[in-house]
């Protein structure tokens, strides 16, 4: 049995520990909160520009745009978004597995690393890592996003990639968050019937100006950093909930060790005071 | 269509917030093609926007604010506008347009490869919408 010191020692260190994860359990409830309602505040935005998006593409469907056509050649763009600390739980490494169990060859992927986790993850697993910001992941702003999104563009227009992808978490509520691969360009236009039902008067008779390749030019990368948006905005919203529930059950985990511990504890006293008990009565029997 | 009121809905929405949600009578705005104002019943549009002072005609009055960029879907009685930067005067930082202006004023002069001067280009414009919708 380990002497009564080592206990009580062991049982301080694990009680500092707690102490640490129950305030960062703190600190990570108020972030969620804040998180969530500004990932509540960007929806509609992102609702209208996919609305708009999937209706102009209906109507443009069989016009020939570098945005719509698919290529053969070409890297392929995934823009990884994860977080730049640790102790989230499974949030950064599930992001990390998405992409490797996904049928992106390693050999083409180049990865867009927003947030230093996943980019030190899929480095370790040999996969080249083409621009790496995280910088973007402390307060992700709109601006961020276009630019992302612009350099990316950019890379898609001029040949070198043929194919762009974003890896991100979506939160779907505080305690699940879901890892998602969204192929961003080429658009495949969204085959949903139901949306077609709603406004089939109003997309009839839609008119643009200046014509539709340019207003497509135009909105599509738009859409594209509405999307990377979004994406940055949820993920620090999961971030903060996944960190929440692995400081949460650490928390617990913590207490049920500092009981058990106090049980040891106690019971080592007990032994050793009646250790010395017999140690006395015996040297009484022995003096009389 | 014999209608008499004249208002219609009109939302501006910016990937932070929803800007406006109102009632107007009539919306001005600044498109890649010239400045358009539309009316009830305006036959269906998507149009893209250039910067510039949108002025909302609501019933007790006007008010006006700044648009950069994005787009605008108007169907008969509503108009959505999708903008990436939308401000009320009283949000602008006036001295800092005016910096911004200069900065790109200087840079149109220097006049180096195409892609900054396009972006500089912009950059003046968004100022000079800022500047002008302050001085109202």
């Amino acid at each position: 049995m380990a002497s009564m010191r080592d206990i009580k020692r062991r049982k301080s260190s694990i009680s500092s520990t707690q102490q640490i994860t129950k305030a960062m359990k703190l600190v990570s409830t108020v972030k969620l909160q804040k998180a969530k309602s500004r990932a509540e505040e960007t929806t509609p935005y992102f609702n209208h520009m996919y609305a708009t998006v999937s209706s102009l593409l209906k109507r443009t469907g069989n016009i020939d745009h570098p945005y719509l056509n698919k290529r053969e050649e070409g890297k392929k763009v995934i823009i990884t978004v994860t977080s730049n600390r640790g102790l989230a739980g499974g949030y950064n490494s599930n992001i990390v597995k998405l992409i490797t169990n996904s049928d992106i060859p390693k050999a083409d992927a180049q990865i867009y690393a927003i947030g230093s986790k996943g980019e030190d993850g899929l480095k370790a697993k040999g996969y080249e890592i083409k621009e790496s910001k995280p910088e973007i992941m402390e307060a992700p702003t709109y601006d961020d996003a276009r630019e992302v999104c612009d350099s990316v563009l950019k890379a898609y227009e001029e040949g070198e990639v043929n194919e762009i992808y974003l890896a991100y978490t979506h939160f779907k509520n505080t305690v699940v968050h879901e890892p998602k691969l969204l192929k961003l360009l080429p658009v495949e236009i969204p085959e949903d019937d139901q949306q077609k039902e709603e406004t089939p008067k109003s997309t009839a008779l839609m008119n643009f100006e200046p014509n539709e390749e340019e207003a497509l030019a135009m909105i599509i990368p738009k859409y594209v950093s509405s999307l990377v948006y979004g994406a940055l905005v949820e993920a620090v919203a999961s971030e903060n909930g996944a960190r929440m529930q692995a400081m949460d059950s650490a928390t617990s985990n913590a207490e049920e060790m500092i009981s058990d511990l106090t049980l040891k504890y106690n019971r080592a006293r007990q032994g050793s005071i009646t250790q010395e008990l017999t140690e006395i009565i015996a040297g009484a029997d022995a003096l009389s | 269509m014999a209608e008499n009121n004249p208002l219609f809905e009109v939302e501006i929405i910016t990937p932070d917030r929803e800007f406006y949600h109102g009632q107007v009578s009539m919306i001005e705005f600044t498109t890649t093609e010239g400045q358009i104002g539309v009316y009830k019943n305006h036959i269906p549009l998507t149009t893209v926007l250039a910067p510039g002072v949108v002025t909302l005609t609501e019933e007790d009055g006007k008010r006006e604010a700044a648009v950069h960029s994005g787009f605008a879907e108007i169907l008969g009685d509503r108009v959505t506008m999708m903008a990436e930067i939308a401000e009320w005067p009283d949000e602008i930082d006036k001295n800092r347009a005016m910096k911004a202006e200069e900065r790109a004023r200087r840079r149109l002069e220097a006049m180096e490869a195409d892609l900054d001067y396009k972006r500089a280009e912009i950059a003046l414009r968004k100022a000079l919408v800022r500047l002008d919708i302050t001085e109202r």
